[in-house]
């Protein structure tokens, strides 16, 4: 029995910080090189530049009777770990990741690539709440999968 | 007596830049840097935020009660350090890594060398550089 403070319809939200590092630059290829230049000023420059990337992913849920989890946090990390920071860290995301091929690599796209792969990874009943992505300490941005 | 009363004393300043690498020795095989340097060695490049932070020595002048005018420090970091590296592609942009492989430990010593003749001689300084918020070397050790 849980204590009588602890009832099944308390809402928790637990965070997970990721990292990794990668490679990239902010180019629009409709553009010339000068507008391009013109427009990202450095991180237009053709031959890359990088960050280290923090990742925080917040789930939403009742923790459970049994675990007194939300959902446990090393099986978070892991899926985290399978479907995001394998296919970033130590790459060139304008180059070789998938879900950022065709699309402007700020990091304000990088955050909603992120959570359209990482939502179907997640199982049932673990309810994505937001995600917060770090490019530098002074720069980040988040996103609650809303529209509008 | 006048000696014990020149305090030494250390002072910090703290940059940083952002910037592209990889890990690569030309004169292996593929196979080799893949087994040395694993995920570093990716051809297509990845990157850090490169934290600085550069230590000096010396002594309390009386004049200005400063080891060194930390204005002028930051000035010397950021023409000599940061417009040279950040945003860049070490390996690709930059002269100082064509023939040295661009390790935390190469980028330290190379940023020392740098500026260590913009430095008073009765100064001693030390580079620390952070890659990732946990991994950082100094030089000289």
């Amino acid at each position: 029995m849980p204590p009588p403070l602890i009832r099944a319809k308390n809402m928790v939200y637990i965070t997970r910080i990721e990292h990794f590092n990668a490679a990239h630059k902010l180019y629009n290829p409709e553009w010339s090189k000068e507008k391009n230049e013109e427009v990202f000023g450095k991180c237009a420059n053709e031959n890359w530049h990088g960050h280290n990337f923090e990742l925080f992913v917040t789930i939403k849920g009742n923790p459970s009777a049994d675990t007194g989890f939300v959902f446990d946090a090393k099986k978070l990390s892991t899926i985290i770990k399978e479907n995001v920071i394998d296919i970033l860290d130590h790459k060139n995301m304008n180059v070789e990741v998938e879900f950022m091929q065709g699309k402007i690599c700020s990091i304000e796209n990088l955050i909603i690539g992120i959570w359209n792969v990482l939502c179907p990874a997640l199982p049932q009943g673990v309810v994505l709440h937001a995600l917060k992505l770090y490019e530098t300490p002074k720069i980040y941005v988040e996103y609650f999968g809303e529209e509008n | 007596m006048e000696k014990e009363d020149k305090k030494k004393v250390a002072v910090y300043r703290k940059e940083s830049f952002n910037a592209a690498h990889r890990l690569y020795n030309p004169t292996w095989s593929n196979e080799e840097n893949d087994a040395i340097f694993g995920k570093c060695n990716n051809p297509n490049y990845h990157g850090h935020n490169y934290d600085l932070i550069v230590k000096l020595v010396g002594e309390v002048q009386a004049e200005t009660g400063f080891v060194m005018d930390m204005k002028v420090l930051s000035d010397l970091i950021q023409k000599e350090i940061i417009e040279r590296f950040d945003h860049r592609n070490l390996n690709e942009d930059c002269a100082e890594f064509k023939n040295t492989n661009p390790t935390a430990e190469n980028i330290a010593i190379v940023i020392y060398n740098i500026l260590q003749p913009h430095i008073p001689a009765t100064i001693d300084m030390q580079v620390r550089l952070y890659e990732t918020p946990r991994n950082f070397v100094d030089y000289p050790a």
